[in-house]
């Protein structure tokens, strides 16, 4: 047993993607199985392994975690990224829930019928840009700071800077009104830990695919 | 200035009920602002008060909080019904997120079109019974303490006794086969604070009656 993390997932971004970046930015190395058929899925159920039937599944600390959110906690609360005090982390939280409104949407996005395709694609741009990317271009700029809050890095730029990134592959010149999101990408994106993150040979995954969203419906739907 | 947390929402369930539940048994006393009409929320939006541009709204120690569960985890965390170290904490966020799932489903049930509403409700059904009330009995089995984690009561209990009693008045025999979340039920409704709230005059909120749909519909659409 080595005592690193296992995450059990499909092999792509889905709903394990954030949780690979938290880590990653934690600078802790995990393992990782993919599941590519409902027989690894079903046997996953059947022996309790998933409390919900559901993945992502994360093996940690002797728990077998399920939930995305209760997961993230977890890996925020342990590594010193959830803030000083029970202040700081309602930032987070506020700053996280929204940052996740988006990137859900991004994540749905290619399990979405063909003609709805194209009204998702505006929403999430006009999200990014009018509900969502305002609100820490404000904070960011008000504070003065290098991260979101506390002066401090913590589980809320990491979600930022993934979600940045997320958008800006579909829409390249997202940024271009938010000169404090472009220094704080710059910034994250110069963090050590990140750097590393975002090169080739690290876990993080592409874009999903057509490959990606069949593997997914094979394994979860009967 | 009173002081006392103010809730902003429309006068019904909706996101807010989890929170309303939550203050209550704390024995947190809060004030609430309804939105009536479309320009009650469009005022709220245009004031900046809502970071996101939704509801709900908590106004509480000085902030202006939004998003569901930021609320939620300030609200456990200061009084101190989160659990006692993280290992607790992991394992009330893994119940209370799949309590949110099954609440999603049961709330849906009243806005499906006529042509769906039975296969919505027969799939409520089938992932209340088959999925989520065997992992809390389970749960409470192996557990073998009078609550869900921890040897005090959490916002994990908190939360399971709002959803069972949301999905009995889905299906009033929806417990039939789940002896201890029947004595679970029991034991927590009768916890003082819990109990108070349960009781005609409090501010826990009825479900939504179909002629309030086109009501709730217009304020958000």
């Amino acid at each position: 047993m080595s005592g690193k993390p296992k995450l059990i997932y499909f092999n792509g971004r889905g709903r394990m993607e954030p949780i690979r970046w938290l880590l990653a930015a934690a600078g802790v190395e995990f393992e990782e199985t993919f599941l590519d058929t409902r027989e690894q899925y079903l046997k996953l159920i059947k022996d309790g392994s998933l409390m919900f039937h559901q993945l992502p599944l994360v093996e940690i600390d002797g728990m077998k975690m399920v939930q995305t959110r209760a997961i993230l906690s977890y890996i925020a609360g342990k590594y010193n990224l959830y803030g000083k005090d029970l202040k700081e982390r309602a930032f987070i939280d506020m700053y996280v829930e929204g940052i996740t409104d988006l990137t859900n949407m991004i994540m749905m996005f290619p399990f979405s019928p063909p003609e709805a395709k194209e009204k998702n694609l505006a929403l999430i741009m006009e999200r990014a840009t009018h509900r969502y990317f305002p609100v820490f271009e404000k904070a960011l700029k008000q504070h003065g700071q290098d991260f979101l809050v506390g002066n401090k890095l913590s589980w809320a730029d990491v979600q930022l800077i993934e979600a940045i990134l997320a958008v800006e592959e579909k829409f390249p010149a997202v940024l271009s009104g938010f000169p404090q999101l472009q220094a704080f990408k710059t910034r994250m994106s110069n963090m050590p830990v990140i750097k590393k993150f975002l090169q080739p040979s690290s876990p993080r995954k592409p874009p999903p695919d057509d490959r990606y969203v069949a593997t997914v419906l094979k394994v979860l739907t009967e | 200035m009173s002081g006392k947390p103010k809730l902003h929402y429309f006068n019904g369930r909706g996101r807010m009920e989890t929170i309303r539940w939550l203050l209550a048994a704390a024995g947190v006393e809060f004030e609430e602002v309804f939105l009536e009409t479309r320009d009650d929320l469009l005022r709220l939006q245009k004031s900046g008060d809502l970071m996101f541009q939704q509801v709900p709204m908590v106004e509480i120690d000085g902030m202006k909080m939004v998003e569901t569960r930021a609320i939620l985890n300030y609200i456990a965390a200061k009084h101190n019904l989160y659990g006692k170290d993280l290992k607790e904490r992991a394992l009330i966020d893994m119940y209370v997120e799949s309590i949110v799932d099954l609440n999603d489903l049961v709330m849906r049930a009243p806005f499906q079109p006529a042509d769906n509403k039975e296969q919505y409700f027969a799939n409520t059904v089938d992932k209340a019974t088959n999925r989520y009330f065997p992992a809390y009995e389970k749960a409470l089995k192996d557990h073998g303490q009078g609550f869900l984690v921890g040897n005090q009561l959490s916002r994990a209990d908190v939360h399971l006794l709002e959803s069972l009693l949301m999905a009995e008045e889905l299906k009033p025999d929806i417990l039939a086969k789940f002896p201890l979340l029947q004595s679970f039920k029991a034991r927590i409704s009768n916890v003082p604070t819990i109990k108070k709230f349960l009781q005609p005059g409090s501010q826990r909120k009825p479900p939504l009656q179909e002629k309030d749909l086109p009501k709730v519909m217009k304020i958000f659409h």
